[in-house]
């Protein structure tokens, strides 16, 4: 990777590209691709090594907007490209852009995959529960009930979660934040981005236009504390704003409950602690849904395994020390030939 | 071997026949290992130095039913001292190793033909479930054949019977006796097939080795030494006359393959090869994974989409993308073929076709996705096409394909089919360091950039890998800007952006050889133009009717976009153009759309080769019309 350069050199200014950007004013898009550049000017890899790759949506333009290299493909395709182009050159960042449509509808199967395989991929799903550039339809994480175009008496399937679809897949690091938190987000960028495999962020992202307000029982800033849950490993999992509800597992359903220090015997010791590494309470925590539980925000899972390029880097390399001639005549002769002698 | 194998083996060769060519089919069980038979039998051919022609044909079932006619697998064998170009019309020779194997290959059998059948197969059973009423050995129905009952199955448990293998094992030898019997009849050599099962078996399996070997020989043994009939006798071929060189035999897979890793190192690139598996298309996944030590990597994706886009990706990222299916796969690749026309990034997509339409008949040939190729996108979306004609064919064309590629910035799609794929033919192998390099050289000057500014002679675009400093740029699927390469929803613009797609593709026609004639004179009563694996047919076709003093010329094209610059002149010089093809007259659709002439098609879809004599008919039908 790219840990020698000098991270004071760049800032989010040298992100930004010469294009006009053109997200509706007070699109959620703004906060996201701000906290980005934040992030990236403190990561320190220089602009030329980074790549960002987008499917197709309103999410999918970032590229257009980031002063690197950037691709904007084709619908639901991202996680696909940019395993190509990371394949192609391990050395780049290679960021990938979609919203819930693109990553987990019509590209489900990519998103699934990259995750599973573990390519050094920071792949962002900006989460807005709607199809935006399409105007309106529901989406795959549309809650049930959803008024849209074509969903005029109401949205009538289930909705997939995000981070669970993630660690289902078998995602090594799996992280949730809030589009207009610009202290939380570059920092679980940073971690995204230090994480060797695949690294994936759902960004509750508003849509000001088609689903204004669809994250106000937890997103908004001033009830946040008592809505969210910002997770931190090796510490317990307490919120509230006076830091006095916690998460317990409760042995007996086998399941997690709010519970509050200082109240029916409960002290800090009986709040479960965050372990990161610990694929069964990210699957729980990924399922706590509001307003019965707080939202968990922050880093849910990170288990790093070996990442597919490297696991592709060493075969290659193994191939290499066993037969090290790249003749192509050695190739072309190898197995079985003849000669036919001139008369 | 005994004294007296040795005395009977010199009065066999004493009684062997002289023959120029022969045509041998094997048939049986999908679970007899008959491909393997053809496959070793092919090698020894060449070893003899006989010229040869492979068309293997098995059913797209992995272990079908045992005994039923469609879990027949055969391979066909055409060998000889003259020059071979396909795998034969009529098969001089039949071996069936059961009754479902007789029943579908019978009536393709020269009449007078030779039939081998292990008896022991032909149990009442095995005759029903073959579909026959009664016996054929014994009713009759076979008179017009010189049929020839071996026991081969009692044989080969009796062969085996010192090695510690069970009845069932045992009796999977057969074919191997089988193999040992005809190379007694063809005189060819036993040991590199030996030498091949000790390799294959002996570090794991030494007895199945062992059985395995014990058949083959005992089959052999069984041709020199039995009473055979008077009718069954030994033959001789006498080595073809090769041009001197190195000879290997390659399969279409193989040379396809191989001419994209010598595409790539010449180009200078690393070659990114992702693909899904699909039916016949694997082969080209399977033999680049073994091929890591050439710096090539190879993807298996999660599906066809993913497969074509990561290559794309590739491209993007410096590398060569290639990704390889067939028809089916290739229809859900073309949305994102269109983004790399768009992008103009290079691609090659090797389409190795198959019956059709949808899954059609995985395992059977066909040329029915050129439309696919020249015009399966949306929009106006031009892109290179060529096609291989044979085997050995695959390995030029992959080259130029990655040449083209490269040099204009665009996908190549590259078509083969199942035939050329499986068929295994004898190839002079080039000398790589004769090759010409057409080495890429990516843009790393910052100054005066553009991402969609032009080479004047190409109207290629700049190739510029990430990780180049100073010229970080965006490029996609929206239409963009023609120098900036900004999103751009112009009118003009558009315009000119569609013009210069096609012009680019157009003006390749510079880049390109003027089309040849395979044969026959520059004008005449009728030329015959094919594209593909026809050629072997057709040239064979035409070459019988020139011999009959027939005015016939035979045109093959390699380049189908664009097509040669001469090629309107070339056609009109002719009375008629018959077009062969294995579809419904796609070339002949793009022919007379191109250059408005009278073309004729002559069109088979059985999942089959055309036959020699099936495209003489149709030039003399053409001709007498």
């Amino acid at each position: 990777m790219n840990d020698i350069i000098a991270a004071a050199d760049l800032t989010p200014k040298d992100f930004i590209s010469d294009q006009e950007v053109r997200w509706c004013p007070g699109c959620g898009d703004y906060a996201i691709v701000k906290s980005v550049r934040k992030a990236l000017a403190e990561i320190g890899t220089p602009t030329e090594n980074v790549v960002f790759v987008s499917g197709i949506g309103c999410a999918a333009r970032f590229p257009y907007y980031m002063a690197t290299y950037g691709f904007h493909t084709i619908h639901g395709r991202a996680p696909a490209f940019a395993t190509g182009v990371k394949l192609a050159n391990p050395e780049l960042d290679v960021w990938v852009v979609g919203g819930d449509g693109d990553m987990l509808s019509i590209g489900g199967n990519h998103t699934l995959h990259a995750l599973r395989r573990n390519i050094d991929l920071n792949i962002l799903l900006f989460n807005n529960e709607i199809y935006g550039l399409t105007k309106g339809q529901y989406s795959p994480t549309s809650r049930e009930g959803t008024l849209s175009p074509s969903t005029p008496m109401g949205s009538i399937d289930h909705p997939v979660s995000a981070t669970s679809f993630a660690l289902g897949a078998g995602a090594r690091f799996v992280a949730r934040s809030v589009d207009t938190d610009q202290k939380h987000m570059p920092q679980v960028l940073k971690r995204a981005h230090a994480h060797k495999g695949a690294s994936f962020v759902e960004i509750f992202q508003n849509c000001i236009v088609y689903n204004d307000g669809a994250f106000d029982n937890f997103a908004v800033k001033k009830t946040a504390p008592d809505t969210q849950l910002h997770v931190e490993h090796g510490q317990p999992l307490i919120f509230g704003a006076e830091r006095n509800k916690g998460i317990r597992v409760n042995h007996d359903i086998l399941a997690l409950e709010v519970v509050t220090v200082g109240e029916n015997g409960v002290t800090i010791d009986d709040v479960q602690m965050h372990d990161q590494t610990n694929r069964t309470l990210a699957g729980w925590l990924a399922r706590m849904e509001a307003p019965e539980f707080p939202v968990a925000i922050g880093v849910l899972y990170c288990d790093p395994t070996e990442s597919y390029e490297s696991g592709v880097a060493r075969q290659i390399e193994e191939a290499k020390q066993k037969s090290p001639s790249q003749d192509l005549n050695s190739l072309l002769k190898s197995g079985h030939t003849w000669t036919v002698e001139p008369t | 071997m005994s004294s007296d194998g040795n005395t009977a083996l010199k009065m066999a060769e004493n009684s062997r026949e002289e023959v120029d060519s022969v045509v041998v089919r094997f048939a049986g069980d999908s679970g007899d290992g008959i491909q393997l038979t053809g496959g070793r039998f092919a090698e020894t051919t060449a070893i003899a130095g006989q010229d040869l022609e492979t068309f293997p044909d098995f059913p797209a079932e992995i272990r079908a039913p045992i005994g039923t006619p469609y879990g027949v697998s055969a391979f066909q064998i055409n060998f000889g001292s003259g020059v071979i170009m396909t795998a034969g019309d009529a098969p001089d020779a039949l071996v069936a190793l059961n009754p479902a194997a007789l029943i579908v290959n019978i009536e393709e059998i020269k009449p007078g033909g030779l039939v081998i059948v292990d008896s022991g197969s032909f149990s009442e059973k095995n005759v029903q479930k073959a579909g026959y009423d009664k016996n054929p050995l014994e009713d009759g129905s076979l008179e017009k054949y010189r049929v020839f009952p071996i026991d081969i199955s009692r044989l080969t448990l009796e062969a085996v019977s010192d090695t510690e293998v069970n009845k069932r094992d045992g009796l999977r030898c057969k074919n191997m006796w089988t193999l040992g019997l005809i190379s007694w009849m063809y005189d060819r050599d036993l040991g590199p097939t030996i030498a091949y099962l000790e390799g294959k078996f002996a570090k794991k399996l030494p007895e199945v080795a062992k059985a395995n070997v014990a058949a083959l020989k005992a089959g052999h043994a069984f041709g020199e030494t039995a009473e055979m009939p008077d009718d069954v006798r030994g033959f001789t071929i006498k080595p073809a006359d090769f041009a001197p060189g190195v000879y290997r035999t390659v399969t279409g897979t193989e040379a396809t393959s191989w001419g994209l890793v010598a595409g790539a190192q010449l180009a200078g690139l690393k070659i990114a090869l992702c693909s899904y598996p699909i039916t016949p298309a694997s082969g080209i996944l399977h033999v680049l994974s073994r091929l890591k030590a050439y710096d090539v990597t190879t993807f298996q994706a999660e599906d066809e989409i993913a497969a074509v886009c990561a290559a794309i990706g590739a491209s993007y990222g410096g590398a060569l993308g290639v990704t390889s299916s067939s028809g089916p796969g290739i229809a859900l690749k073309t949305e994102a073929i269109g983004l790399a026309i768009a992008s103009e990034l290079p691609l090659i997509v090797v389409n190795t076709q198959r019956a059709g339409p949808s899954t059609g008949m995985p395992t059977k040939t066909e040329q029915s996705d050129l439309y696919l190729a020249a015009y399966g996108r949306n929009a106006d979306a031009p892109l290179i096409v060529l096609a291989a004609h044979s085997s050995a064919d695959s390995f030029d064309v992959a080259i130029e394909a990655v040449r083209l590629a490269t040099k204009y910035m665009t996908p190549v799609m590259l078509l083969s089919d199942t035939y050329i794929a499986n068929a295994a033919e004898p190839w002079l192998v080039p000398d790589a360091d004769q090759f010409e390099p057409f080495k890429v050289e990516f843009r790393t000057e910052a100054e005066g950039f553009q991402p969609y500014m032009r080479n004047s002679a190409t109207l290629a675009r700049p190739w510029v890998k990430p990780g180049t400093p100073g010229l970080e740029h965006r490029i996609g699927g929206l239409e963009r800007d023609s120098d900036s390469g900004n999103v751009s929803n112009d009118p003009e613009n558009h315009q000119l952006m569609t013009n210069t797609r096609f012009n680019k593709i157009a003006g390749i026609v510079d880049d390109i050889p003027l089309q040849e004639i395979e044969s026959g004179g520059d004008s005449g009563q009728i030329v015959v133009v094919g594209w593909g694996s026809t050629y072997g047919p057709i040239s064979r076709a035409v070459g019988h009717l020139r011999d009959e003093g027939k005015a016939v010329s035979h045109i093959h094209l390699r380049y189908i976009n664009p097509l040669a610059k001469n090629l309107g002149d070339l056609l009109a010089r002719f009375d008629k153009v018959l077009v062969p093809e294995m579809n419904m007259g796609q070339l002949s659709t793009i022919l007379r759309d191109r250059y408005l002439l009278p073309i004729e098609s002559l069109c088979k879809v059985t999942g089959k080769p055309f036959r020699i004599i099936e495209v003489e008919d149709g030039i003399r039908a053409a001709l007498e019309k």
